[in-house]
């Protein structure tokens, strides 16, 4: 196990992501009456059913309609509300996505929404229950803040900071374990700031939410081929951390995206955007899910089916910096 | 005894309607003449709200949902004191707050709308959020007839009577007429009353145009204790101005010189109809 992930909290006995949220979120309400949840039929698969019955009046059910849960939630939050809207990625980003577009973000209503089991969290339930355009969509909106915690610290920290953010966001994660991750720079979290959780020269991952983890594996695997690896939790996909990119990007190795998202409109398109206005022309390679029709299994399997996992992501760095080697230093800016 | 203070507005209000959208050749005139005699009665007689008690979490909320009728919105807004009445000169110009749909950036607008069927939704939350904190606010609510296709209506209509939302007032502009011709034959959403009481509803009908028979009704609210209450307004498109009348065309039209001084001659002349033997 890597020394940057905490002792004793690897895999094994890391919590989802989604159980953090809940607990921390239970704490908050204890002392902030001013915390609601809203919930589409969605309080048991967002672990919120102990909240539920610890504060029946800081609970709004709606039923399984989405639109309606974002409109609520929006005329809430005018009222005073510290609102988290709870419902699954793939409905409430796309079923309801007129509604985080005008009642949520152009009428800059304070709503946390949290989209529960996203990405491909949901396996073998198909494409209608994956949220691999959330990133995509909701970045082409005005005023709506997109994070995506890679960890137990990053999820509670998300989560206190957007009891207290005046402006909508928008926070996605995952159900299965994770680990806390160590930062060597500290542990501060911010909205905006990606977080280094490894250094190295050679090759870096610029990763977000679930895919963080894999990432680090790899660079720990590639270390015994000595190719040392940084490693980025870009949890903030919005607004992106442009300082950080560019002092990554500046030091001329080769960059590799991560996600659990399409590569159409997401981190990976975000990053590029980004480098190539800017004139870096780091070697550079998008993994994410290709414009296919996404291949069926348990999220691991299709995390493997797409390279998101330590082999598959430490053969996309060995190939990337193989074929810039091959074809000579077009590295520096 | 019929109220002059609020028919001699109404007529001040059409006039003002016509005039700014003769001026920025572009709005929603149809619509915005069938409900200007409902946002008077709101905003003069039924709310409470002013530019002093607009920051207020205890004032009376009104949303638009019907959002492209937003220049009835505004002139009486700035009748209100929200703003000059004059600022609306700027009217769909460049840069300007004053758009085709309700925002924000105009003072004493709640929430930007002009989407349909949104309004409902985000009323039923703000009813919602009175509720849980005890407040004795209303939430008032107006949607056009030809927007009741829209899904989240009805998502939202249950919401409301699931939690028995008798702070909540609907109010639909029911002019029976959108874009593309009658709402009848557009999708038919008859009998409106009887669906919504199907759903929990409280529902009263009015003549959307007679002044005290809309205070009589907003005065019966809530229409039965723990319900959220409908009133269908039965309204006539471009109500005021005889050839805008029933007509489709005056759902955007916008008046050319002859036809602006003909709608003005003909409210100066209602004007003069209305007596003025009555206390300000």
């Amino acid at each position: 196990m890597s020394a940057l992930i905490e002792q004793g909290s690897g895999v094994a006995t890391g919590r989802a992501n989604l159980d953090v949220f809940s607990t921390t979120l239970q704490e908050l309400a204890e002392s902030d009456k001013a915390i609601v949840v809203v919930t589409s039929d969605s309080r048991g698969s967002g672990k919120l059913t102990p909240f539920g019955q610890k504060f029946p009046r800081q609970i709004v059910e709606i039923g399984i309609a989405e639109q309606n849960l974002v409109g609520v939630a929006a005329g809430l939050a005018s009222t005073g509300k510290k609102v988290f809207a709870v419902s699954p990625a793939c409905f409430l980003t796309a079923r309801a996505l007129e509604q985080i577009k005008n009642d949520v973000a152009y009428s800059d209503n304070a709503v946390k929404l949290i989209g529960i089991s996203a990405g491909v969290s949901y396996g073998a339930l198909g494409t209608t229950h994956h949220s691999l355009h959330d990133f995509a969509v909701l970045r082409a909106i005005n005023n709506l803040v997109i994070v995506a915690p890679a960890d137990n610290f990053e999820t509670e920290q998300a989560i206190r900071k957007a009891a207290v953010f005046n402006h909508p966001i928008y926070l996605r994660f995952g159900k299965k374990p994770m680990p806390h991750l160590k930062s060597p720079g500290g542990s501060d979290f911010e909205f905006g700031k990606g977080r280094v959780v490894r250094n190295g020269v050679d090759v870096a991952f610029i990763a977000t939410g679930e895919t963080v983890y894999p990432s680090l594996m790899a660079a720990e695997k590639l270390a015994a081929q000595k190719i040392q690896a940084t490693v980025v939790s870009m949890h903030t996909v919005k607004p992106l951390d442009y300082e950080l990119l560019a002092s990554v990007a500046s030091s001329g190795k080769a960059i590799i995206t991560v996600e659990e998202h399409m590569i159409n409109g997401g981190l990976g398109e975000a990053c590029a955007s980004f480098l190539l206005q800017n004139g870096y022309r780091n070697p550079f390679k998008i993994v994410g899910i290709p414009d296919e029709y996404t291949v069926t299994g348990s999220q691991n399997e299709i995390f493997e089916h797409y390279g998101l996992t330590e082999n598959g992501l430490t053969d996309t760095a060995v190939k990337l910096l193989q074929n810039t080697n091959a074809k000579g230093s077009r590295v520096r800016r | 005894m019929p109220d002059q203070n609020l028919a001699k507005k109404s007529v001040e209000y059409r006039k003002n309607i016509v005039r700014y959208i003769y001026h920025a050749n572009a709005g929603h005139t149809g619509g915005s003449l069938s409900c200007i005699d409902i946002l008077n009665v709101l905003y003069n007689h039924v709310m409470n709200i002013d530019p002093d008690n607009f920051e207020s979490p205890d004032r009376d909320r009104y949303i638009q949902s019907k959002g492209h009728s937003v220049e009835a919105l505004f002139v009486v807004l700035a009748d209100k004191g929200f703003f000059p009445v004059s600022d609306l000169e700027t009217l769909c110009k460049y840069k300007s707050h004053y758009i085709g749909h309700p925002t924000r950036k105009v003072k004493g607008v709640e929430h930007n709308t002009g989407a349909l069927g949104h309004g409902l939704p985000i009323s039923v939350g703000t009813a919602i959020g009175g509720k849980m904190d005890g407040r004795s606010f209303r939430v008032f609510t107006l949607l056009g007839d030809g927007e009741l296709p829209e899904g989240s209506n009805w998502e939202a209509a249950l919401t409301a009577a699931h939690y028995g939302l008798d702070n909540l007032c609907a109010i639909i502009d029911h002019n029976k007429l959108q874009i593309t011709g009658r709402t009848a034959d557009v999708c038919n959403t008859d009998p409106i009353d009887a669906k919504f009481e199907s759903f929990g509803w409280a529902v009263r009908c009015v003549d959307g145009h007679d002044l005290d028979a809309l205070k009589d009704c907003f005065g019966a609210l809530p229409f039965v204790k723990g319900k959220p209450s409908l009133i269908i307004a039965n309204t006539v498109k471009g109500k005021g101005i005889s050839f805008m009348e029933n007509q489709l065309k005056w759902h955007h039209g916008v008046p050319d010189e002859k036809q602006y001084k003909e709608a003005l001659t003909e409210l100066d002349f209602a004007t003069s109809t209305v007596p003025d033997d009555f206390e300000p």
